[in-house]
C-alpha cells in the first residue's frame, strides 16, 4: 500500500516534465528551421546529461566532477559501433575484428554506450565510493582526467586527439526527446525506489541512516551505475548529434555547462534539473546570438568570444551565494501549488 | 650513476611542482575548508600578466621584459592580488556555506578566469621565452640537468623552510595553523578571521606564480589551459595527504612525482604516453587502502 501511494503522490513530477519536453519538440517541429532544430536536440541532450548526473548528485549528495567520462565511454562506443566498417579501419586500425565488423543502428548504439558506460561506472563507483565528501569530489576529477588521459592517447582505438568522423548523423528530433523523457523516468522511478530513499536518507543524515542499517556505500555505488548509464546513453546520441567525437568533446568544458545547470535549477530537484537546462540553453543561445554580432542601426555588435562561459560563471556564483539550493530548492513540480517535501506523518499511508 | 642521477632530479623537480600547487591548495583548505578549484587558473593568469593582451599567435611580452628581480616579485604580487581577490569578491560570501558549495563556486570562478584570459588571448598556445638564462645545462655527480630544474628544487626546498618557519616561529603564523586545527575556537580566542584568511590566500597566490614561472621558463609556453594538470596532480596529492595536512600534503606531492618520474622510465615506450592515466589508477589504489590519506589532518575528521 505505502509503495503505491509514493508513486501516486511523485507521479506528476515527471509526467509535467515530458510536457515540458513535448511542448518544445513541438515549437521545435512546428518552426521547423534546421539552426533550431539543433538547438532543440542539443537542449534535450543536456537535459539526459543534467538528469543522470542529477540521479547521482542529487539523491546521494556528493558532488561528482567525473560524469561526463561516462559520456566519453558511451560517444566513443557509438563511434566503434555505428561508423561504416570501411572508414573504422582507417581511422580506428587497432579495433578487434568482431567490432570493426559491427554496423548497429543509433538506438543500440545508445544501449550499449549506456551499458558500457555502467560497467566502467561499476569499476570505478567499487572504489570511488568509499570516498567521502570532498576526497570522492576530487577523486571522481580524477577518474575524468584519467579517461580523458587515455582517450586522448590510445591513436589505435581511439585515433588520439584527432576527430573521428562519419558517425551516422540523426536529425529528427524525437529520438532525442524520446531520450530525454526515459531518463527523467528513470531517474524519476530511481528516487522514489527503496535504494534511492534510503541513498537520500544517507545524504541528509548520513550518522542515523547508517544507524537503521544503510550500506552508504551500496546505495551510492548503484546510484554511480543508474547515472554512469545515463550519461553512456546520452554521450552515444551526442556523437549521433554532431557526427563526430573527439576525447576534448567531453572534458571541462561540457563538466562546467552541465554542473551549472544542475546548480542553477537546483541540485535536490529533478524538476530543477531539467528547469535548469531549459532556463540555461535559454541563456546560452542569446549570449551565442550576441557573439555571432547583432545588428543594431548601421554597425554590427558583438560581445567577444569567451563571454557565453564567463556570464555562465557568473550567474552559478551568484546563485551559490544567494540561492544554494538552486532555483527549486529541494521541491519539485506536482502540479498543486509549490510545496516543499513534507516528512510524511507515520500511519498515514 | 649519471642516469640514477638524472631520473632522481627529474623526480624531485616535478615533485617540487606538484608540492607547492598542493601547498597552495591544502593553505586555503586548512583555513576554510574550501577546495579552491580556481588554484590552476591562477596559475595560468600569473603567466599571462606578463604579456600585453592580444588574439596574435605571437606573444607579446609585456612585463616579461622586467630584470629578473623585478620581475619574481610581480609576479607573486600578482598571483597573490588575484588570490586575495578572489576572496573578497566571491568566497568570503561563503563562509557560511558547506564544503560542496564552495567548491563548485571555485570551479566557475576558475572558468570565469580561464575564459577572461580566452578573450583577452585566444585559446591558441603563445610561444614566449622567460628567463631564458635557465635553460643552460649544469653538470651535477655525472647528470646533465637544466640549471632551471636545479633552481626548481632550491626553491622549493627554500619555500618549504621559509614556510616552516613562518608557521611555528611568528604570530601569524601561530593564528593561521590555530584556525586551521578548530576555526571557531580560534575567532574565539581572538584570531582575526578575515586577515587569516585573507593571509591564506596571499600565501597560496604566491606559491600559485612561483609554480607560473617555473612552468613558463620551462615550456616555454603561455596557454590558458596550463595550470590545469598541476593542479590535478596538487589536488591528488592533497587527497592522498590527508585533506589540509600541509607535510601530507608536501610528502604527497613529491611522491607523485617520484611515481610518475619512475612510470616514465619503466614502462614501455607504447605505454609511456598513458604515464598520468597510471599515476591516477596509483593514487586509486592508495585510496582503497588509506581513504583517509596518509597522513590526515586533526579536525578534519567527520564527527557525530
Amino acid at each position: 500500500m505505502a509503495r503505491y501511494s509514493i508513486l501516486r503522490r511523485t507521479i506528476a513530477t515527471p509526467l509535467i516534465l515530458s510536457a515540458l519536453l513535448l511542448a518544445f519538440a513541438l515549437i521545435a517541429w512546428f518552426v521547423g528551421s534546421r539552426p533550431f532544430n539543433q538547438t532543440v536536440i542539443d537542449i534535450f541532450l543536456q537535459v539526459v546529461f543534467v538528469v543522470g548526473l542529477y540521479t547521482f548528485i542529487g539523491n546521494s549528495g556528493v558532488i561528482s566532477f567525473g560524469h561526463i567520462a561516462f559520456a566519453c565511454l558511451g560517444g566513443y562506443v557509438a563511434a566503434w559501433t555505428t561508423i561504416k566498417p570501411m572508414m573504422k579501419g582507417t581511422a580506428m586500425p587497432g579495433l578487434p575484428d568482431w567490432l570493426m565488423q559491427m554496423e548497429i543502428p543509433f538506438w543500440a548504439a545508445a544501449l550499449a554506450g549506456g551499458t558500457f558506460a555502467a560497467f566502467w561506472a561499476l569499476v570505478f563507483g567499487a572504489v570511488l565510493m568509499r570516498l567521502s565528501g570532498i576526497a570522492a569530489s576530487i577523486a571522481t576529477f580524477a577518474m575524468l582526467a584519467m579517461v580523458n588521459a587515455i582517450y586522448s592517447n590510445w591513436s589505435s582505438v581511439t585515433a588520439a586527439t584527432s576527430s573521428v568522423v562519419g558517425i551516422p548523423i540523426v536529425r529528427s528530433i524525437w529520438p532525442y526527446m524520446i531520450a530525454a523523457i526515459l531518463a527523467v523516468f528513470v531517474a524519476w522511478a530511481f528516487s522514489i525506489s527503496r535504494h534511492g530513499l534510503a541513498l537520500r536518507a544517507a545524504r541528509d543524515e548520513p550518522t542515523a541512516a547508517a544507524a537503521s542499517g544503510i550500506n552508504i556505500p551500496r546505495v551510492r555505488l548503484i546510484a554511480f551505475v543508474i547515472s554512469g548509464a545515463i550519461m553512456g546513453a546520452g554521450g552515444a546520441l551526442y556523437a549521433h548529434s554532431i557526427g563526430l567525437v573527439t576525447p576534448d568533446t567531453f572534458y571541462l568544458g561540457l563538466t562546467f555547462t552541465t554542473l551549472s545547470m544542475l546548480v542553477v535549477g537546483g541540485m535536490g530537484s529533478l524538476s530543477g534539473a531539467v528547469l535548469g537546462v531549459l532556463i540555461l540553453s535559454s541563456l546560452i543561445q542569446v549570449l551565442r546570438w550576441l557573439e555571432a554580432g547583432v545588428q543594431v542601426g548601421a554597425s554590427t555588435f558583438a560581445l567577444p568570444g569567451g563571454v557565453q562561459e564567463i556570464a555562465l560563471g557568473v550567474v552559478m556564483i551568484l546563485i551559490l551565494m544567494f540561492r544554494p539550493s538552486g532555483i527549486m530548492g529541494n521541491s519539485e513540480l506536482t502540479g498543486l501549488r509549490a510545496r516543499t517535501e513534507k516528512p510524511v506523518e507515520p500511519g498515514t499511508d | 650513476m649519471g642516469g640514477l642521477m638524472q631520473v632522481i632530479f627529474d623526480a624531485l623537480s616535478l615533485g617540487s611542482l606538484y608540492a607547492l600547487g598542493a601547498l597552495g591548495i591544502a593553505l586555503i583548505f586548512g583555513v576554510m575548508r574550501l577546495v579552491n578549484f580556481a588554484h590552476g587558473d591562477v596559475i595560468a593568469f600569473c603567466v599571462f600578466a606578463l604579456l600585453w593582451p592580444s588574439v596574435d599567435a605571437v606573444a607579446i611580452i609585456f612585463a616579461g621584459n622586467l630584470p629578473w628581480f623585478l620581475l619574481i616579485p610581480f609576479t607573486l604580487a600578482v598571483g597573490a592580488g588575484l588570490s586575495v581577490l578572489s576572496e573578497v569578491v566571491v568566497f568570503r560570501r561563503f563562509r557560511r556555506a558547506n564544503p560542496a558549495t564552495m567548491m563548485i563556486a571555485s570551479f566557475a570562478l576558475g572558468f570565469v578566469i580561464r575564459y577572461f584570459l580566452l578573450m583577452l588571448f585566444s585559446s591558441r598556445p603563445k610561444s614566449i621565452s622567460l628567463l631564458p638564462g635557465l635553460s643552460q645545462p649544469v653538470e651535477i655527480l655525472g647528470a646533465r640537468i637544466p640549471l632551471l630544474q636545479l633552481i626548481t628544487i632550491l626553491v622549493t626546498i627554500a619555500v618549504l623552510i621559509g614556510l616552516t618557519a613562518f608557521l611555528r616561529r611568528t604570530r601569524f603564523g601561530l593564528e593561521m595553523r590555530a584556525a586551521a586545527e578548530n576555526f571557531t575556537m580560534a575567532r574565539m580566542l581572538g584570531v582575526r578571521a578575515n586577515r587569516v584568511i585573507m593571509g591564506a590566500f596571499a600565501l597560496s597566490g604566491a606559491l600559485a606564480a612561483a609554480i607560473a614561472l617555473i612552468l613558463g621558463s620551462q615550456t616555454g609556453t603561455a596557454n590558458i589551459m596550463m595550470g590545469a594538470s598541476v593542479m590535478l596532480m596538487a589536488f591528488i596529492a592533497t587527497v592522498i595527504g590527508g585533506m589540509g595536512s600541509l607535510a601530507g600534503a608536501v610528502i604527497a606531492g613529491f611522491a607523485l612525482g617520484a611515481i610518475a618520474t619512475v612510470m616514465q622510465v619503466i614502462l614501455p615506450p607504447d605505454a609511456r604516453a598513458f604515464r598520468d592515466a597510471f599515476v591516477y589508477g596509483a593514487v586509486i589504489l592508495v585510496l582503497i587502502f588509506r581513504p583517509q590519506g596518509l597522513l590526515a589532518a586533526r579536525g578534519t575528521k567527520e564527527r557525530v
